[in-house]
């Protein structure tokens, strides 16, 4: 049960976001520019990203949410994301990428665990300052998103099925398009 | 935060809401949710900058601020204050480390729905700001002093007037 009240049926963060309306706008706006928008690396591979910080920081709702969103921007393919979640380092992904995962890593502990050759390897496979910035960045709001829907002790459905629909939607529509929920969810009050 | 005015608009645009918004928990109190969350992530940076703006806002008391990060239980504060602060430090170990028992302590010193949600919500956003501040090793002054006016401007003009002086000088540096 959650820590608060929070609407019922909305499972997550959505929850949250409907008991909260006015910092679910720029919660949903940084995931929106983060995950979403133009960037340089692909939405998959930041929702790569945001579902490994979240597998390792044990947030079940995340992970599985943005694991089905990585999955969707990745053809469907789910198997790769359990194995980044499992090894990064012997997954068929690029090498820029794991040198990505490795300071999500870091920052996801602790970012005084950022060493400089951490960033060298990044750059040294292409990355960019803006995809290390992103990164960074990605890395530290999924430390902040587990904490809020873990810390309020909130639910998650556990089958897939809904994870893979709601996938669909945010792929499709992005973290700002998705919140027509919330105002529903006033009306309800 | 120049570097990237998209991501600069909503993280303080989240601050400016989280810490003066309308709010049953005083401006001074969030900021020493957040001081003390900054201090056990070891950021100095967003330690000392939300410790200058807490301070101004109990009256220049800077004493209280370090009492809190070196004790919440032990500083002079409410009882609320206190519960409260125990939830965020629980938070800043992990969401899963809040125990039923922290937060009925937290509601029978009065704590609300919307305080203890607000409360999570400050300490998970600081293990945002404070690691984004701190992987990117970014430059910080030393001094404490270097601080206070920034607190004090901070304190009365708020974290989205702060963004549009750097999205104009990003503007500027750009054109």
């Amino acid at each position: 049960m959650p820590h608060i009240r929070v609407p019922e049926g909305l499972p997550g963060i959505r929850g949250l976001f409907a008991f909260r309306p006015e910092t679910a706008i720029p919660l949903s706006e940084l995931a929106q520019v983060l995950l979403h928008d133009e960037g340089t690396l692909t939405p998959g591979e930041r929702e790569l990203i945001a579902t490994y910080v979240s597998s390792r920081n044990d947030c079940f709702y995340c992970q599985t949410a943005h694991g089905a969103i990585a999955a969707h921007h990745l053809g469907g393919d789910e198997a790769i994301v359990q194995e980044v979640k499992r090894d990064f380092e012997h997954t068929a992904i690029s090498p820029k990428l794991k040198a990505l995962l490795a300071i999500a890593g870091k920052v996801q502990h602790s970012s005084k665990d950022v060493q400089p050759e951490n960033i060298e390897r990044a750059r040294r496979e292409g990355a960019t300052d803006r995809e290390i910035h992103d990164t960074v960045l990605v890395a530290a709001a999924f430390c902040m998103y587990n904490r809020y829907v873990d810390g309020l002790a909130t639910w998650s459905p556990t089958d897939l099925g809904g994870f893979r629909e709601r996938a669909a939607s945010v792929a499709r529509d992005g973290y700002v398009g998705v919140l027509g929920y919330i105002k529903a969810a006033q009306a309800d009050r | 935060m120049a570097f990237r005015p998209e991501t600069a608009k909503p993280l303080n645009e989240l601050a400016e809401i989280l810490l003066r918004g309308p709010s049953p928990l005083s401006p001074g109190e969030r900021e020493l949710i957040a001081t003390y969350v900054s201090s056990r992530n070891d950021c100095f940076f967003c330690q000392t900058i939300h410790g200058a703006v807490a301070a101004y806002h109990f009256g220049g008391n800077e004493q209280l601020v370090l009492d809190v990060k070196e004790s919440a239980e032990g500083a002079p504060i409410s009882d609320k204050l206190k519960a409260l602060l125990a939830i965020a430090g629980a938070v800043q170990r992990g969401g899963k480390n809040v125990q039923p028992s922290d937060i009925e302590r937290a509601r029978r010193l009065g704590a609300t729905d919307l305080e203890i949600h607000d409360t999570v919500l400050i300490a998970a956003a600081f293990c945002m700001y404070n690691r984004y501040v701190d992987g990117l090793a970014t430059w910080a002054p030393r001094e404490p002093e270097a601080y206070r006016d920034s607190g004090a401007r901070l304190a009365r003009e708020g974290y989205v007037e702060s963004t549009n002086g750097l999205a104009a000088s990003a503007t500027g540096n750009a054109s």
